[in-house]
């Protein structure tokens, strides 16, 4: 068991934000994007939030009794692992794979590492990679919502993104696609949690008025995106504004790059963490195979993060510039 | 290791296998480790291919220890392993030669494989011919051993076969990143894991059993 006892010289101000309360901040943020994604995709999506939250808590629970650690499932933290994992997955897919994504997630990834705050990528997106590369037929078949046209499968042909890459490309044009309203409240094929950007704007807005996480990630990574589609499209505002829109950019900056564990803790290193998910976002949606890149973009800063932080801390005070 | 001190033939291949296993202890050969191990045949493959160039060069190395000069003895260490590495190609292509399709380039790539190297620099170079081929039997084993376990592991999730028999159910669903460097790296990982888990546990029965006899 650590014991920390960091002394430091005074004053010292108690905070009430503790682990408990900031995660529970999160889960309330989180869950106006879970009530809209059962509201757009029905008891199925409920069945799959529910079937991830609990494999992660008990893999987190059974892996701290068999190793004889302090249990910590009381800090809620797998609970918001569980949730972002379950957004993350189409309403379609069957049960078991939250259930291999929370092992991994929690085990593979927080556990084995050391318990919260020292995993080095974000649980949750490893896990959706994980299992979007292994099993893509599952993870990449987008479901229409219940107030949308109904196919024969219930899968639909193109999403939002796909849409637009070839609107792009030059080869259609922005009224053939999803509209700007039905992007904005959801009512668009995609992943459980990530559609209805209204919920995960309330969501955002929330953990910033909370002061739980930093306005200058989700800010510069959406920003970046917005300002690249911008120049390369040749000003096109509806297009660059719908793909802010689509697919898990909101979701994906809001609530996982700005995981604690994984983003720099300097101003200036935010901004840059910020600045090359957006990049990478860009790059892998317009001239990559994949269609959205946002898990993949994350993923990778949050491996750079450790850099940034080494190049972007603050100077304390007196600290005289060392002589080479 | 003391060096003037005489190796027994048991110890040393012991010592490779188990104690200073390559793949899961020096961390040595990652290459083919990752690069081959998505189906337990070829870990066997390439294990035994490994194995036959790693016991001969070590002998061969270790009959020319005093021969060879201090300077030039990395050139001459590979004209000895690429010698027995051309041999195992050759044989595979003659007799093996679906194997050879499946393990391709990295049967010549045994040329520049780090536990060939490091075996020939640090045991053969010091030792005497018959302690350096145990060294090379129970190094190749041990790599022969692990990669094999981690192929299989990684055929049963990422195939649902083992030595190609299916063992998973008909539903099962393969895991394809199984198949992928990541799931290799994944893989790689796990096993160390539950490899040191069981030392660590070994090391202290035995350490109990120690003082049991002291008591």
């Amino acid at each position: 068991m650590q014991k920390q006892l960091a002394i430091t010289s005074c004053p010292h101000i108690r905070s009430r934000k503790t682990t408990q309360r900031i995660m529970q901040d999160v889960c309330i943020a989180l869950a106006p994007a879970g009530i809209a994604g059962i509201v757009f995709f029905g008891a199925r999506a409920a069945a799959i939030i529910a079937v991830s939250v609990i494999t992660c808590v008990l893999t987190e629970l059974v892996y701290e009794k068999m190793m004889g650690q302090r249990v910590t499932i009381g800090d809620w933290s797998a609970v918001v692992t569980g949730l972002l994992l379950a957004y993350n997955i189409p309403a379609t897919a069957p049960l078991w794979i939250p259930m291999v994504g929370g092992v991994i997630a929690i085990l593979l990834v927080k556990m084995l590492f050391g318990g919260i705050g020292s995993n080095f990528m974000n649980p949750a997106l490893t896990a959706r990679a994980v299992l979007f590369v292994s099993w893509g037929g599952i993870m990449g078949s987008y479901p229409v919502t219940r107030f949308m046209e109904q196919t024969a499968d219930g899968l639909s042909g193109a999403t939002p993104l796909a849409e637009l890459a070839r609107v792009f490309a030059g080869q259609a044009t922005l009224a053939e696609g999803t509209g700007l309203w039905d992007l904005f409240i959801g009512n668009c094929p995609g992943v459980l949690g990530e559609t209805c950007k209204l919920a995960i704007l309330l969501g955002g807005v929330w953990l910033i008025l909370r002061d739980v996480a930093d306005w200058k990630i989700p800010v510069s990574m959406i920003g970046t995106v917005f300002v690249l589609y911008l120049l390369t499209s040749g000003f096109n505002f509806g297009l660059s504004l719908r793909e802010v829109l689509s697919g898990g950019l909101l979701l994906g900056a809001f609530f996982m790059a700005t995981d604690y564990a994984t983003s720099p803790q300097s101003n200036l290193g935010r901004v840059i963490f910020g600045v090359g998910c957006g990049l990478i976002v860009f790059v892998i949606r317009a001239y990559a195979n994949y269609p959205e890149g946002c898990s993949f973009a994350i993923l990778f800063m949050n491996v750079v993060t450790p850099l940034i932080d080494r190049y972007t801390m603050p100077k304390c005070f007196g600290e005289v510039k060392q002589h080479g | 290791m003391a060096e003037p001190q005489k190796k027994s033939f048991l110890p040393v291949f012991l010592n490779g296998l188990i104690t200073e296993n390559p793949t899961f202890t020096l961390m040595l050969g990652m290459c083919p480790t990752l690069g081959v191990t998505t189906a337990a045949m070829n870990g066997v493959a390439m294990g035994l291919a490994t194995t036959f160039v790693l016991v001969f060069s070590n002998l061969i190395i270790s009959l020319l220890r005093n021969i060879i000069p201090d300077k030039v003895r990395i050139p001459a260490y590979i004209v000895v392993i690429a010698s027995f590495v051309t041999m195992i190609d050759l044989f595979m292509q003659a007799f093996l030669p679906e194997l050879r399709a499946v393990l391709g380039t990295y049967i010549q790539l045994i040329v520049v494989n780090c536990i060939i190297f490091a075996r020939a620099e640090s045991f053969a170079a010091k030792n005497p011919p018959l302690a350096s081929l145990a060294d090379g039997l129970g190094m190749g084993l041990g790599f022969t051993c692990s990669i094999t376990l981690l192929a299989a592991v990684r055929e049963i999730f990422g195939s649902g076969t083992c030595f190609g028999l299916q063992v998973m159910p008909a539903g099962y669903q393969p895991m394809a990143i199984m198949n992928m460097v990541p799931g290799g790296f994944i893989t790689l990982g796990v096993l160390m894991i539950l490899v040191n888990v069981i030392k660590r546990v070994a090391a202290r029965r035995s350490e109990e059993r120690k003082e049991e006899k002291l008591a």
